[in-house]
């Protein structure tokens, strides 16, 4: 109860701020009528319901999904190198390949198994086909090219079944490339903003990736002490080229989808994608000078390794930030209306 | 809006794909229902709602949607923030100061002479009163929107589209609905749908959402939100009759001087191809959480195949030069 009094020299003991009123004059933000002119660059402020995202953010989880990103890419990468060093005669090459095929294929799995809210109904994704799902097409995918590098590989350690083995590692590096690449369209395939607009070049980052972590990973047979100085070479090249892709075509993304991009320069997913580029240059210029010492390649070739993993990472974080944000969802298409409407006036 | 795929792509069993991405295509036709029941939708008019949650509570005890957490969270009146695997009806409070700004109560003592009023003694009459309790404060300074957000059950669902498993579906009514016996919880679902509604229960692992109650579709029953609903917010009906009288509404809305008033989710030539649950919104849709111009991500799914096997035969050449290389570099030698 207010105690104050009524006398004749005006209000006695008022409550302070009793003629407050609540948020006076806040200015009216998004719809400037009296803007002078339009802005050229996108508007930083939008609407939004109390800040929350408009996007439910994906529920995969680290390290399983960008880990499973990286060992499909690895292990793609990996059966092209393993055949090539079959026809090539690079035996120590080839048996390294193959393991890594294998192994990071496993791992793959195994991520994209543990990730799943109900693991025991992994075998529901082959239920059905469908191309407008990647996951769909890529269970498929690796369902033939797993058992493929898995006899790959087992005929390569075992020495038995050449004929076989020969067929399987064919088999694997002709679905290789497809296992490396369909992951970019599993994420562009989404809402999320950061993932969608870079669709037209994350294959290429995606597939760059792969070659540099499978270049990498071939750089590392050169410890195996049969191994003749040469028979690396090829993996240093596919390294080189995968390093210049991956950079390539993840520069011309983050130039070519503006504000959506922010989230890979800036926060967790930009320390990882800067982390990705640093040891990418460093791995790059290890592999291209260390021709003659077998650590130092093998060194190059961990830092590759760790450099496609660190991007994955990188997009992965960059991705959940940028649907946790809805500023990344509204300000786009906002645009998008703009634009729409502009043109169509005119 | 429209997509071309290979004319076989609609036969592949159980996928659920949606051929003809065309927006006035009925999809449960294109889904290869025969004899089927028109097409049915939620029209909702927020500038009816009072907020009152009824259809949260109806839509909760009707699906057995388990409780998740009974928090404050200082957003007005909502207290469920948003649509998710526990939350299929969610109830939106907007408090805006429009068209000017600030808030006045209306009962401000400026320029009146209280002591004169006193004089009166306590007998003022109301007519000579200057403030009275129901003394209207000025108009339209404070406004209260209130919106029960929904699936739209879109007509070409991302959600549906991406699904590896064939656990989403297409009704005979044209709606969305997911088989839980099949979901095996991969979460894709989740970041596909552009409207952040589906989403994983934790504790169980699969993915939840409105279903447009399609148990009781079946038996002849309008859903649980729309039968609570006291103020016919939530209409539910055939699509295109709800689509026409929603015209009707907006029209009479702007004869009544409510310039603010627009669907959302109506057209069919949307970036979903219209949505079967469509509102009635007193502002942007951002403004309620909702995209202002949604896109079924799938709609660029040829391009993204496109853009793969591009960098997947790019990966080929690239592994074929790298041992091609050598060879050159040793015939120098």
């Amino acid at each position: 109860m207010s105690e104050s009094d009524v006398t004749r020299e005006g209000l006695r003991g008022q409550r302070p701020g009793r003629e407050a009123t609540t948020g006076v004059n806040v200015p009216r933000r998004w719809r400037g009528k009296h803007r002078a002119e339009r802005p050229m660059v996108p508007r930083a402020e939008f609407t939004s319901y109390y800040g929350k995202p408009i996007l439910n953010p994906p529920t995969w989880q680290s390290p399983d999904i960008p880990g499973y990103l990286f060992l499909g890419g690895l292990a793609g990468g990996s059966s092209l190198l393993a055949a090539g060093a079959d026809l090539t005669g690079r035996p120590a090459l080839g048996r390294v390949a193959k393991t890594g095929a294998l192994a990071a294929a496993g791992l793959s799995m195994a991520a994209l198994v543990h990730d799943l809210g109900r693991p025991a109904r992994f075998v529901n994704m082959l239920r059905v086909f469908k191309v407008t799902s990647p996951m769909s097409v890529g269970s498929w995918l690796l369902a033939g090219y797993v058992p493929a590098a898995g006899v790959a590989a087992a005929s390569a350690l075992t020495g038995r079944l050449p004929r076989i083995g020969a067929t399987a590692t064919a088999g694997a590096a002709l679905l290789g490339p497809a296992v490396a690449s369909y992951t970019a369209a599993l994420i562009s395939d989404t809402a999320v903003p950061a993932w969608h607009d870079g669709y037209p070049e994350m294959p290429f980052v995606f597939t760059g990736s792969a070659a540099m972590a499978a270049g990498g990973l071939g750089l590392l047979s050169g410890l195996a002490g049969q191994a003749r100085p040469d028979e690396t070479a090829p993996a240093r090249n596919l390294a080189l080229l995968g390093v210049a892709m991956e950079t390539a075509a993840f520069e011309r993304m983050e130039h070519r989808i503006g504000l959506t991009a922010e989230p890979y320069s800036a926060g967790r997913g930009g320390a990882y994608v800067r982390a990705g580029k640093a040891l990418a240059l460093l791995g790059g210029a290890g592999a291209l000078l260390s021709r003659r010492s077998r650590i130092a390649a093998a060194l190059s070739g961990t830092a590759l390794i760790a450099a496609s993993a660190a991007t994955r990472w990188g997009i992965y974080h960059a991705g959940l930030a940028s649907a946790r944000d809805p500023k990344y969802t509204v300000i786009p298409q906002r645009q998008r209306l703009e634009e729409r409407a502009a043109s169509a006036s005119s | 809006m429209s997509m071309k795929v290979a004319p076989w792509l609609p036969e592949v069993r159980g996928g659920g794909f949606e051929g003809a991405l065309d927006g006035d295509a009925d999809p449960s036709a294109v889904s290869g229902y025969e004899n089927r029941p028109p097409r049915m939708g939620f029209f909702t008019d927020t500038s009816v709602c009072i907020g009152c949650k009824a259809c949260e509570v109806a839509c909760k005890e009707w699906n057995h949607v388990p409780e998740d957490g009974l928090n404050l969270t200082g957003m007005s009146y909502d207290n469920t923030v948003g649509l998710g695997a526990d939350t299929w009806r969610h109830v939106a409070f907007i408090e805006q100061r429009k068209p000017l700004a600030g808030q006045d109560p209306g009962v401000s003592h400026e320029g009146i002479d209280v002591l004169a009023l006193a004089a009166q003694g306590s007998g003022t009459p109301p007519a000579e009163a200057a403030v009275t309790p129901t003394t209207p404060g000025p108009d339209g300074q404070l406004r209260w929107l209130m919106a029960s957000d929904v699936c739209k059950h879109c007509t070409h669902a991302a959600c549906l589209d991406v699904c590896p498993t064939g656990s989403l579906f297409r009704t005979e009514f044209g709606t969305v609905v997911v088989q839980e016996d099949i979901c095996n919880g991969c979460g894709y679902c989740v970041p596909a749908c552009p409207y952040g509604v589906i989403d994983q229960r934790k504790d169980d692992g699969r993915v939840w959402k409105c279903t447009l109650c399609y148990d009781r579709l079946g038996d002849g029953m309008e859903p649980a939100c729309a039968k609570a609903c006291p103020t016919d917010s939530i209409q539910f009906g055939p699509l295109d009759e709800l689509r026409e009288r929603a015209a009707r509404r907006v029209d009479a809305l702007h004869e009544a001087g409510v310039a603010d008033a627009r669907l959302y989710g109506a057209d069919p030539h949307d970036g979903v191809g219209g949505d079967g649950a469509f509102f009635l919104l007193l502002d942007e849709p951002e403004v309620y959480g909702l995209p202002p111009d949604p896109v079924v991500t799938t709609r660029d799914i040829v391009s993204m195949w496109r853009h793969v096997a591009a960098a997947a035969a790019t990966l080929t050449a690239v592994g074929a030069a790298s041992f091609a290389a050598t060879l050159l570099g040793r015939k120098r030698r």
